[in-house]
């Protein structure tokens, strides 16, 4: 037992998360409309030997499940495939365009946390005050807002009405792209910030309302002690809306990249989309759904190390979802 | 829980009730409420019938034109009258959704948390598959890959969206099938489907309407989300979703078109969540929501 163990089974529900979702993700090639071949021929005449070339090469005329494992085995060797559109290698594509998403998205995470922690700890140690209900109400506009629709409104203001920010593009590499990646970051930020005040409200307010914190009040222990052992003991939820908090960057980076024509792997998903580019969109869901993954098992590593009592459990997860209505677990004890 | 009153007086016992708990909603969720009443009109009653019609004579418009007061989009088209028809689109769409995801957690969520062992264990291990999957990007890409109109995308989000109601009807049934009322209806004899329909269903339902509700502003942002990228609306329909990326170039000429649909999806959205969350606190409190 102990984390080794732990770590193991966490390891193999991963794995079996990403076969599982390949899986899926391939066999919406075969559901898609379109003729790969025809893709891929482009211009070129349909003569049948070429046909018949493309077909093996793409071993097409193999079951399914053998198209399935090929794929699947180029994968484990790194090699995405070949986008159907443009005939590039997938691999090639991702990386240009990798480290624009990743710098967006990762402004957006330091901005969604350094702020949303801060904010949610605050309101929590206030319940009721004013900066409580400010912060609390906001949030609940911030988890209405789609990312896409506060990107337009902030381009209007602050593009087009005050000019402080460039209207699209990506600029110079440098502080030029910072200035362009101010908006998307922002408005990429609001939503997922929302979820993480909300998070740590709810966690840090729980605490608080635990006898061993009113027993060392009572008792004198000094504040800056006190806060330091309920803060610890309100970080794991925190830290397991990790998970949440990349799961929705990414998916909200998708929609915003197209407001602000940022061409990073968001624009590149909707125009695959668009064009029924399915071997990119295969890679890139993949990509993504790998990251959450990996996002979920740090967290839960975190988890296990941070609370003994997660390592002994068969199965150490009761993971909270803040956007989706109520907690079971809450309603029948109030 | 709720003590059963003789039927006579049950009625006004539950009037009663219900005018002490008006009096503690607070001012956000009243106003709130009104939005949700307006935008529950403009689905129902054809309150823009003229919306689609087109002017390309006219062309873009800023907002303040005569005849215009949110001014034109690029077919000529009149901003006001186009985002208080794209409210059915907005709204009819996520409330089946809710519904029909609702209606899936409902059967699953109590299925497996009654009868437990293997169909607990088959349901549970498919929630927890689902769950570690990005929702609304495989809403994406399932609307875009495999196509389809606007109902289409209402299935592919009703299944995406079941999980976690699933997830939360188990957990909630399973509080109540080992309290000694439900033992005792199973020392009656009652019949399963009975037992969950008559005696834990209605103890469940006040969670389970909270959720959906919640659930509505959150398919909200998903869909006009997708439609924003064009999947699952017709090109010209009056839609938020669609008003914004068309309204992207107009910025400059007529910023209202996306200014205005872009509002009141977050307004539609905010109303959803306040009233839905002020529910959820009543129920944390006890009361029946």
């Amino acid at each position: 037992m102990g984390v080794a163990s732990f770590l193991l089974r966490r390891l193999a529900a991963l794995t079996a998360l990403l076969v599982a979702l390949s899986f899926v993700v391939f066999s919406l090639l075969h559901l898609a409309p379109g003729d790969l071949v025809k893709n891929l021929l482009g211009p070129r005449p349909a003569t049948p030997e070429a046909v018949a070339a493309i077909r093996a090469r793409y071993h097409l005329d193999e079951p399914f499940l053998a198209q399935y494992l090929h794929w699947f085995g180029g994968v484990l060797r790194g090699d995405l495939g070949v986008s159907a559109r443009t005939g590039t290698d997938i691999t090639t594509v991702l990386g240009d365009r990798v480290g624009l998403t990743l710098l967006t998205a990762g402004l957006a995470a330091l901005l969604a946390i350094g702020l949303g922690v801060p904010l949610g700890i605050r309101a929590a140690q206030r319940t009721g005050s004013l900066t409580d209900r400010l912060v609390t109400g906001s949030a609940v506009v911030g988890v209405s807002a789609p990312g896409f629709a506060v990107g337009l409104l902030l381009l209007y203001v602050f593009a087009v009405m005050l000019g402080w920010f460039p209207l699209y593009g990506t600029g110079e590499p440098g502080l030029d792209r910072l200035r362009h990646l101010v908006l998307p970051a922002v408005a990429l930020a609001l939503g997922t910030g929302a979820v993480v005040v909300k998070v740590t409200r709810a966690a840090v307010a729980r605490e608080l309302q635990q006898d061993y914190v009113t027993f060392a009040r009572s008792r004198g222990v000094p504040e800056r002690v006190v806060r330091r052992s309920y803060l610890r003991n309100a970080s794991v939820p925190v830290v397991t809306s990790a998970g949440l908090v990349v799961a929705g960057l990414v998916g909200g980076s998708v929609l915003v990249e197209n407001v602000f024509a940022l061409p990073g792997l968001g624009v590149l998903l909707a125009d695959s989309i668009t064009y029924k580019d399915v071997p990119v969109v295969q890679a890139i869901t993949l990509l993504v759904a790998a990251t959450i993954g990996v996002t979920t098992a740090l967290v839960d590593l975190y988890t296990a190390v941070a609370d003994p009592r997660v390592r002994r459990a068969t199965v150490g997860r009761t993971r909270t979802a803040p956007r989706r209505g109520a907690v079971p677990g809450e309603a029948g004890t109030a | 829980m709720t003590a059963t009153a003789p039927t006579e007086t049950r009625a006004r016992t539950r009037l009663q009730r219900a005018a002490r708990r008006l009096r503690h909603v607070p001012g956000s969720v009243a106003v709130s409420a009104l939005v949700l009443l307006a935008a529950a009109i403009l689905v129902v009653l054809p309150v823009a019938p003229h919306a689609l019609d087109q002017d390309v004579l006219l062309g873009t418009t800023p907002a303040g034109t005569p005849g215009h007061p949110f001014g034109t989009d690029s077919l000529g088209r009149d901003v006001l009258a186009l985002t208080l028809a794209g409210a059915r689109s907005a709204i009819v769409g996520p409330v089946v959704v809710a519904l029909g995801s609702m209606l899936l957690g409902v059967l699953l969520g109590s299925l497996a948390g009654y009868r437990g062992g293997w169909v607990d264990a088959v349901v549970s291990r498919y929630v927890d598959l689902t769950l570690a999957m990005p929702a609304l990007l495989l809403a994406i890409v399932v609307a875009g890959v495999v196509g389809g109109g606007y109902w289409i995308t209402v299935l592919v989000l009703v299944v995406l969206f079941s999980p976690s109601d699933i997830r939360i009807v188990r957990g909630a049934v399973l509080q109540h099938a080992h309290r000694p009322y439900i033992e005792s209806t199973r020392v009656l004899g009652l019949p399963a489907w009975r037992v969950m329909m008559r005696h834990i269903l209605p103890n469940v339902r006040p969670l389970v309407l909270t959720t959906m509700f919640l659930n509505i502003a959150y398919a909200l942002v998903s869909m006009s989300g997708l439609t924003y990228l064009g999947l699952g609306v017709s090109p010209g329909a009056a839609d938020w979703g669609l008003q914004l990326s068309d309204g992207r170039d107009l910025l400059y000429s007529n910023p209202a078109a996306s200014v205005v649909p872009g509002l009141a999806i977050i307004l539609v959205a905010t109303a959803v969540n306040l009233v839905g969350d002020h529910l959820s606190e009543r129920l944390e409190q006890g009361e029946d929501a």
